[in-house]
């Protein structure tokens, strides 16, 4: 059976033992399947249409009719820049801790803590992020404001930590933190499922040459999970990108393109300023939301691109 | 499957069928309560101003629980947005932050929506905006109006400022950094906020009025409650927020005239009737537009207040449309209504003279 792995071997297999005919769950399981894939894509199409559709009025209106005077690249490039510190903020701090988890839960705790701990870990996944942003307001940020007192004073040399700190603590570095909290159990997910699949030998033959167990991992492990960490990292970033209701609720937003992390004017992202705005805009004002939400859609579009080349690349070496 | 497979499968069955059981019997409950009041019937919608969204609910809530045969939405789309649904026809009402403009026509419009009846505009419901701050052992701030907007635009940046010691004789200000905070979500209460500052100092406030917070760099949170919670969190954060949701923190007090105010929902009230008609916004019998003069001297006022209004026609084409409308808006300027949107929603209510102007235009609507 080693030789016949492949799904249509097995399924002719299954097709010859009935007689040459393929049998009614085949067939049933085979139409829902394309039905499951294609709706997919006419999902991803619908969407793509309507953004293109009710963003196009505001791509091409003038500067005067849009919302704050501004043309409209004018308008989403401080969104945009926003949107992309975030998210690097959260993927900076979160995929090296993911990795770190999936490493200790695959390679070092025993098994019993090991699985109490990746239960755990998914259990921050079920969280809804508005719960996130509430944490974030009340505990994280009034948390951090002596720390971010601290970098001003300490590391204030530092363009990230330039200050002046912000006295609530509702700035670039605690939305960043929090949308780290939120991205991490995907990213680990997936780091662990790769890392588990190690094959033995590998570190086997690692260790009988005299590896230690860091160096073992480094070896064997951290190779063989390589492009499952990234494409986990993509996929946490492109929830970054995307999140909306912690960063409305924490970020202290004035628009200023600032790498100032720690002050209180602060890019917003592109989903809290469709958030924050929508309920009070009208007429062409919901046309420039919508072509923002274009953008954002083309920048996740990008991002999972080049986690494709990356991995595809990977791969190929 | 495992039998401790089904057990989980038919103990979620059983949960299900309870849950539904329970609801069913508390709708069931809640018709025989009900069932027995009201002469009104049919489904009205009306759409617009957030700041009205919560007194709204409250009004439907208990307008529904007296009549029965009545469903009534608001769809808190926003001012604008309800202005331009009341016009196009698909609202029967609209509640506005701001009267309808002759700017673009919209006035005409909206009476010409109206067709043979007359348009109607009324204040319904009146909103003192608090200024809130939090400065440990500072209390009893006062405020000239030129501080006030020298703070919110940040030239004034700390708080033993020369221009808010003159202001606060005998009061001892620390040295602490003034964390200007403003909303980051477009609103009514920013608008009024700073059309009072524009007003009253237009020398220190140049600034566009509109529901968006002009000045780039303070602290920005979204709605009220996250204004609030960021001026607690801040030492030395000042922000503008519903007076009703000012909780513990201070309030400061506006000099008005030689007198320093506070935003007591009488003293808000109070500015509305002390306050000219709009006689171009006005033209109509049953359109009362007020011309807020936020630079009254008066004492006793609060100039700093977010007056929202009700639009609707005099005439409706089915008749069950127009008593819906006509026993739902009287419901919500009667003196029960404007108490329960001041426990709910923390607005002040109508005076019996404002009430007295807004009834007969109510009151006009019929069936045409």
């Amino acid at each position: 059976m080693a030789q016949v792995d492949t799904t249509t071997n097995a399924g002719q297999l299954l097709a010859a033992a009935s007689g040459g005919r393929r049998r009614l769950g085949d067939r049933v399981f085979s139409r829902t399947a394309v039905v499951a894939a294609v709706t997919i894509l006419l999902l991803l199409a619908g969407v793509a249409v309507f953004l293109v559709s009710e963003g196009l009025p505001a791509l091409t209106a003038g500067a005067s009719e849009l919302p704050e005077g501004k043309t409209f690249l004018d308008y989403v490039a401080p969104l945009a820049f926003g949107t992309a510190l975030a998210a690097l903020i959260a993927a900076v701090v979160a995929v090296p801790l993911a990795v770190g988890v999936a490493l200790f839960i695959t390679h070092v705790a025993p098994p019993r803590i090991a699985s109490t701990l990746g239960y755990m870990v998914d259990l921050l996944a079920a969280i809804p992020s508005i719960v996130y942003g509430l944490w974030g307001i009340f505990v994280l940020g009034p948390a951090a404001v002596p720390v971010l007192k601290w970098l001003e004073e300490k590391l204030g040399w530092i363009p990230l930590f330039e200050g002046p700190a912000s006295v609530t603590g509702r700035t670039m570095l605690v939305a960043g933190l929090v949308l780290a909290v939120m991205i991490m159990p995907i990213v680990s997910a997936i780091a662990r499922e790769a890392f588990g699949q190690t094959p033995r030998k590998l570190t086997e033959g690692a260790q009988a040459l005299g590896a230690t167990r860091w160096e073992t991992i480094r070896m064997t492990v951290l190779p063989f999970g390589r492009s499952s960490v990234i494409s986990g990292a993509m996929l946490g970033l492109g929830r970054a990108l995307g999140e909306t209701m912690a960063v409305t609720i924490i970020l202290s937003v004035s628009g200023a393109v600032t790498f100032n992390l720690i002050g209180q004017a602060n890019p917003s992202t592109i989903a809290a300023n469709i958030a924050l705005d929508f309920p009070e805009s009208s007429g062409l004002a919901i046309n420039a939301l919508i072509a923002t939400g274009l953008v954002l859609f083309a920048i996740t579009l990008v991002t999972n691109m080049g986690a494709r080349a990356i991995i595809a690349r990977q791969n190929h070496e | 499957m495992t039998s401790s497979k089904w057990f989980v499968v038919s103990s979620a069955a059983v949960i299900l069928a309870l849950a539904l059981a329970l609801a069913a019997c508390g709708s069931g409950s809640d018709e025989t309560a009900s069932g027995s009041g009201g002469s009104v019937s049919g489904e009205i919608a009306g759409a617009g101003s957030t700041a009205q969204q919560a007194a709204q609910e409250a009004w439907i809530a208990e307008f529904e629980n007296e009549n029965s045969g009545v469903t009534i939405s608001y769809d808190p789309v926003g001012s604008g947005g309800g202005r331009e649904q009341f016009i196009a026809g698909g609202t029967a009402y609209a509640g506005s932050d701001a009267a309808l403009s002759t700017e673009d026509g919209e006035l005409e419009k909206a009476e010409a929506r109206c067709k043979t009846g007359e348009l109607i505009e009324v204040p319904n419901y009146i909103s003192p905006i608090a200024i809130i701050y939090n400065l440990p052992g500072v209390e009893g701030l006062q405020l000239d109006p030129e501080t006030l907007a020298k703070i919110f635009s940040q030239e004034i940046t700390s708080w033993n400022d020369k221009a808010i010691a003159a202001d606060n004789p005998g009061t001892e200000l620390p040295e602490t950094r003034i964390t200007p905070v403003n909303r980051s979500d477009e609103s009514g209460t920013t608008e009024n906020f700073s059309e009072y500052l524009s007003e009253v100092v237009p020398s220190v406030w140049s600034y566009e009025v509109s529901g968006d917070w002009p000045v780039k760099g303070g602290e920005a949170a979204s709605g009220t409650s996250g204004v609030v919670e960021a001026v607690a969190a801040g030492e030395g954060a000042i922000g503008y927020a519903d007076a009703s949701q000012a909780g513990e923190l201070g309030v400061a007090r506006i000099k008005v005239g030689s007198e320093y105010a506070e935003p007591t929902a009488e003293a808000a009230a109070k500015v509305l009737e002390e306050s000219p008609l709009d006689k171009e916004l006005s033209p109509g019998k049953y359109t009362i537009a007020y011309e807020l003069d936020r630079k009254t001297e008066s004492q006793g006022t609060y100039p700093i207040v977010l007056t929202s209004y009700l639009i609707a026609c005099t005439r409706y084409d089915s008749a069950d449309e127009a008593s819906a409308v006509k026993a739902y808006l009287e419901y919500v300027v009667s003196p029960e209504g404007q108490e329960l949107a001041a426990k709910q929603a923390g607005s002040a209510p109508l005076s019996s003279s404002l009430t007295s102007k807004v009834t007969p235009a109510i009151a006009a609507i019929e069936a045409g």
